[in-house]
């Protein structure tokens, strides 16, 4: 047995700063990471694709020894007020990394402090660089969410518009929204190249909204600025593609009562979220077709049964839960994985994202994929034999056992040679490395594709 | 040039004449350019031959030198030891390195014969104990050679640079070893030196052996660098190893810097001769032929507008310099700091071409500087062919690509 933490050949995810730059990178703020000269370059050069032709401001404090061990902030105050002056940004994001978050830097103090020095908003995430950007993304979208309902509180007509708001019960207000004429208005939170990279998959999913009958109001957070984001308090229901977005579903849902569905419009899926978004926009109960509306062991074969299961299957039950990754710090997941079983077809992946994939797969007749969550997600997200896991150690048996396995190219050194790799790059795991390999699983064809390759 | 961004000055741009060497610009939030092509720690410990490194850090930090490995297509002597949350208030930070150091050597096909292991900024602030770490994985590994790496970004400004230290450590490994005449080392560079160079000519037809470790095929042969007399290098990332290996194995060095003007690289050429004892070669007929080249190009540029940055050269004013010195149109600079040793043309060319453009490459303000020229420029280093995008640059899907290399 090898040593968690210790990656003989594997990659890592990209870091929990990094998916908050990536989740506001196009909204017109100044991100700030609070670090050394340099560790932005590994955000900029590996997981953002949108660097070399987006302007976004995204810069880093160049925190020396000296300043941390002498608690400098004022420098760090002053050359982001600075900026903040020069560029005018709609708003600030302060981010700790690895060594202020050691240090205890108050980085709420200093987000204050600079809010109040520039009359921008400003404010921090909760990241350090030692968790994966998933995390990074959820906070950063929950804060979106926090402001967009402030925002449109604020900017509504007056005060009675504000009372109708507060006062009416959302369920009241969203069934009036919903009629046959008005096609549903839809957010689709959780979109970052981290897990769609850029091949059009976000304008896929809007494109698949507008076909499915649904009006795209939406998509958190790639080709929308702040202001759009605002009217996205409008929207009828939410479909939350990744766990990045969940914090956002849920700030929406208790703010403004915007119900959601969980789960990624990928094949068979599509049909099964556009049934479940109807139906949660109605009764404002969540669901997540990929967790019961396709029975994972038995493997759907017809959509049409499929169709009907989640139709008739009770609405779910989502309580927050603790959010977390498949390390050692997480020894209830790696306790979970030892008494699961071992399954010939493994997905390895963003939970929403692998999962959707794995309903998908077997609605298509592909048979069971057990997925494997390395990265942050949530115990009641996950389908019964999805398993939360991130070391090498863990993976290899798992691996070794397996017949099929639908993973980052960046997986193969630990796969042996009579299973099958699937290949399927993962921005998030690989950069920039297979980059134009990623399949925009969206599209019929790009499902297609990726299904043929896979066992019947 | 020089445009206010909403109403400020652009406090990425000035002109050379206003350039303080001491400081070109204030010390203030940093941009990352979108064009990374330069060297990085990762490359250069997989020159050492058969090596694995071993990084211990977090995961913001693993990413860049994890990808850059991949990216060369050395995964395979590339391993990690991930650092959590947890370990911020364990006591024994000691033993997850040498636990995990011991799990992955244990664990490759074959033990190698030197080991990178490149601690962090986390370890220096938790007060790691890497003196007692290094000595027990001695103990347990004594036929492999440890190399004692950092990569501490958090002190490079005032410190040792991880690139210094690399390079340094990397030299320790050498066990002494009785000398032998007339052979030297080129030490730190990134490239093999031009076997048609002056510098290898003058060494080879004079007799000398010389040796690289970027041509080294195995652990052995870098080994056998610690035998030679003398050591050179242009790179002056070099200093802090040529020092040590002065002090630790008696080898002497010359820092011949990557000059561009003649007198400079006669001088580098007349110390080099002077020091293995033979007369300077006459070069006449070698700078006759740089200047037809270059009046060759002139002609074919004529008033064309030049941009370089440092990217493509340690000496960025020098090269500038004899640009300029044969007429060439050189509008911009891209650099943050001059070297000492490059310090020279920087005044000279402050003093004569004044109204150079001076442009940060990492300033806040590049970030929102309209790109791109609206005639052609030639643009030497990426950084400046990025910054002025045409013709030197084309784009492929959504990157950018210089033509050039």
């Amino acid at each position: 047995m090898k040593l968690h933490q210790t990656a003989h050949i594997l990659s890592t995810y990209s870091a929990d700063t990094f998916g908050v730059c990536s989740a506001l990178f196009e909204l017109g703020g100044m991100i700030v990471m609070h670090d050394p000269s340099g560790c932005n370059s590994t955000y900029t050069t590996h997981d953002e694709p949108r660097w070399y032709d987006t302007d976004s401001l995204i810069f880093i404090s160049g925190l020396n020894e000296q300043d941390a061990v002498l608690g400098r902030d004022d420098r760090f105050i002053r050359d982001v007020t600075e900026s903040a002056r020069q560029f005018q940004p709609a708003f600030i994001c302060i981010i700790p990394s690895q060594i202020t978050f050691l240090i205890g830097t108050d980085m709420k103090a200093l987000a204050r402090i600079i809010g109040q020095q520039t009359g921008i908003p400003c404010f921090t995430l909760p990241t350090n660089s030692m968790h994966y950007y998933t995390r990074g993304i959820y906070y950063a979208l929950e804060w979106l969410a926090t402001w967009a309902c402030q925002q449109q509180e604020s900017t509504a007509a007056g005060p009675q518009a504000d009372q109708t708001v507060a006062a009416s019960p959302a369920p009241a207000q969203i069934t009036s929204t919903a009629h046959p004429t008005n096609p549903l208005r839809v957010n689709l939170l959780g979109v970052t190249p981290q897990d769609f990279s850029l091949n059009d998959a976000d304008t896929a999913m809007k494109e698949w909204l507008q076909t499915a009958g649904f009006s795209p109001q939406s998509c958190w957070a790639m080709g929308e600025t702040l202001d759009s984001l605002i009217h996205s308090t409008e929207a009828d229901v939410n479909l939350v593609v990744t766990y990045g977005g969940l914090g956002a579903a849920r700030i929406l849902q208790q703010e403004k009562g915007i119900p959601y569905v969980i789960g990624t419009p990928i094949g068979a899926m599509q049909e099964l979220l556009a049934v479940a978004l109807r139906a949660t926009a109605e009764d404002k109960q969540i669901r997540s077709p990929y967790l019961n509306g396709i029975s994972p062991t038995t493997g759907q074969t017809d959509s049409t049964a499929s169709l009907s299961t989640l139709t008739a299957a009770p609405p779910l039950s989502l309580s927050s839960a603790p959010m977390s990754a498949g390390t050692v710090d997480n020894p209830a997941a790696l306790a979970d994985a030892q008494s699961a079983p071992m399954q010939p077809q493994l997905i390895v992946g963003e939970s929403i994202y692998a999962q959707s994939l794995a309903a998908a797969l077997e609605a298509a007749g592909c048979g069971h994929y057990q997925v494997i969550v390395p990265v942050e997600t949530e115990r009641t997200l996950l389908r019964p034999d999805t398993l939360q896991l991130t070391d090498e150690t863990d993976l290899i048996p798992r691996f070794a056992k397996a017949r099929t396995i639908i993973a980052d190219p960046m997986y193969a050194p630990i796969i042996t040679a009579d299973a099958q790799l699937i290949r399927l790059p993962h921005e998030g795991f690989s950069g920039r490395l297979y980059a134009k390999e990623i399949p925009n699983l969206i599209t019929r064809s790009g499902f297609t594709a990726l299904r043929a390759k896979c066992p019947q | 040039m020089l445009q206010k961004i909403n109403g400020h000055t652009n406090r990425a741009c000035r002109l050379l004449k206003d350039a303080d060497p001491r400081e070109f610009f204030p010390r203030t939030l940093e941009f990352s350019p979108p064009a990374r092509g330069t060297w990085n720690i990762v490359h250069t410990g997989l020159q050492l031959p058969e090596a694995h490194q071993i990084y211990i850090c977090a995961s913001g930090c693993l990413r860049g030198v994890i990808l850059t490995a991949a990216e060369r297509g050395a995964m395979n002597r590339f391993s990690t030891i991930e650092l959590l949350e947890k370990d911020l208030v364990r006591s024994d930070n000691e033993r997850l390195i040498i636990d995990g150091v011991t799990d992955i050597l244990q664990g490759l096909p074959k033990l190698p014969p030197a080991v990178l292991i490149f601690t962090a900024c986390f370890h220096h602030f938790m007060g790691t104990d890497l003196a007692y770490v290094y000595h027990e994985l001695r103990q347990r590994f004594p036929g492999t050679d440890f190399a004692e790496c950092i990569m501490d970004p958090i002190r490079q400004t005032r410190s040792i640079t991880p690139e210094e230290r690399l390079r340094r450590e990397i030299y320790r490994l050498w066990r002494p070893r009785p000398q032998e005449s007339r052979t030297c080392n080129i030490l730190s560079g990134n490239l093999p030196t031009d076997a048609t160079s002056e510098l290898t000519q003058l060494l080879q037809t004079n007799g000398w052996t010389v040796r690289d470790m970027t041509t080294c095929h195995s652990y052995a042969e870098f080994q056998q660098m610690a035998a030679s007399c003398f050591n050179i290098y242009c790179n002056p990332f070099g200093h802090k190893a040529a020092r040590d290996l002065k002090q630790r194995l008696g080898q002497d060095y010359l820092f011949l810097p990557q000059y561009w003007r003649y007198d400079e690289t006669l001088n580098n050429l007349s110390q080099l001769a002077a020091r293995i004892h033979v007369p300077l070669p006459d070069y006449r007929p070698r700078i006759a032929e740089c200047e037809l080249a270059l009046d060759a190009l002139h002609e074919q540029l004529g008033d064309t507008p030049i941009a370089l940055d440092y990217t493509l050269t340690f000496a960025p004013f020098s090269l500038a310099r004899l640009l300029c010195e044969h007429g060439f149109q050189v509008c911009r600079i891209y650099a943050d700091a001059v070297t000492p040793e490059d310090r020279a043309d920087f005044d000279w060319l402050q003093q004569t071409h004044g109204g150079i453009e001076l442009w940060s490459t990492k300033n806040p303000d590049e970030r929102v500087t309209p790109r791109g020229t609206s005639g052609k420029m030639l643009c030497l280093g990426q950084k400046a062919g990025l910054v002025q995008r045409q013709p030197v640059f084309r784009r492929i899907r959504r990157r950018w690509r210089p033509l050039w290399l």
